[in-house]
């Protein structure tokens, strides 16, 4: 869709935003709606929306496929080393009281360092699938 | 009451796409019908208060997965067979008769909202009175879903991750590409 102005400028306006709005859904997720999952999707349908109009090609020099790879692994270990530091500071697997001094913030950091780790492991894992599956055309 | 005429408009435009998509032979109006589904879905869980539901639907089901589906009907094409068969007995029998039975099972479920409910009467209490002070988090459904089932949101990533693999496992991965038997 190269060849098409119209959709190509608005998706250059569109795709920053989106991006801006995923962070928001992120780190917002404690207080509305949203979190970790709705965040991930969105911010790789931004990465997917860039190599529909462009080029998966071009789409793959932004984010490097060893990135891609890196980070989807990386979101899982996040997650579950959050869990792994709170058996070493002495409470249980994901207990995130242990955390911080004060259990209410351990709490918070907990969730936020767990939700900060679906999101990695979701947007990589949907845009590794949608450039697996882009791939195949040719 | 507007919301019972939502909720039946909502409905019906629910199955009224159902059809649509078991008549439809055009692969390409089944995938847009799908994510209409989706959405209208989504719609249905903000009228049951369910608003990070609605939003999940909204995203995977109405935007990811329609994509997946476009690159997939890029690859096998936009028109799907016709049936040989026009019309048989036995699956529209089996198909009403399950659909009674689970009619006839709602009817032992308990009304929409229903405080007497057994769900509401086991931990859901706890988690409204003590999560906002235990974790901070004015949004219950974030404190449960990452803090007291923990656990099985780090099952449901790994699914994801596990998904992205066994993508990778059968296509190839974006880093190695596994080369078609043909080009060999």
């Amino acid at each position: 869709m190269n060849n098409q102005p119209i959709v190509r400028i608005g998706a250059k306006i569109m795709i920053p935003f989106i991006m801006l709005f995923a962070l928001y859904v992120q780190f917002h997720g404690d207080f509305g709606p949203g979190g970790g999952f709705q965040a991930g999707v969105i911010f790789a349908a931004s990465l997917i929306l860039y190599a529909i109009i462009y080029d998966v090609e071009e789409a793959r020099k932004i984010v490097h496929p060893w990135a891609l790879n890196i980070f989807l692994g990386l979101g899982i270990i996040l997650y579950a080393g959050t869990g792994i530091a709170g058996i070493f500071l002495g409470g249980n697997f994901l207990d995130y009281n242990v955390l911080a001094h004060d259990p209410v913030h351990g709490q918070h950091l907990g969730i936020l360092l767990v939700e900060l780790g679906v999101g990695i492991t979701v947007t990589c894992a949907m845009t590794i699938i949608f450039f697996i599956f882009a791939r195949q055309e040719h | 009451m507007i919301d019972f005429y939502i909720n039946i408009t909502l409905l019906s435009f629910l199955v009224l796409t159902a059809i649509a998509i078991t008549r439809v032979r055009n692969l390409f109006s089944v995938v847009m019908l799908s994510g209409m589904y989706s959405l209208l879905t989504a719609a249905m869980f903000v009228m049951l208060d369910a608003v990070d539901v609605a939003f999940t639907e909204a995203a995977v089901g109405a935007g990811i997965s329609t994509v997946l589906m476009l690159a997939t009907m890029a690859l096998v094409g936009e028109k799907e067979a016709a049936p040989k068969k026009r019309f048989s007995l036995l699956p529209i029998t089996i198909v009403l008769i399950t659909g009674l039975v689970v009619v006839y099972g709602t009817s032992d479920m308990p009304n929409f909202g229903d405080p007497a409910a057994a769900i509401h009467n086991h931990v859901a209490d706890v988690y409204i009175a003590e999560s906002g002070v235990k974790t901070g988090l004015p949004n219950i459904v974030t404190s449960v879903l990452a803090s007291y089932r923990g656990y099985d949101t780090l099952g449901e990533t790994t699914v994801i991750f596990t998904a992205a693999v066994a993508v990778m496992v059968l296509l190839g991965s974006l880093i190695h590409p596994k080369k078609r038997e043909d080009e060999e």
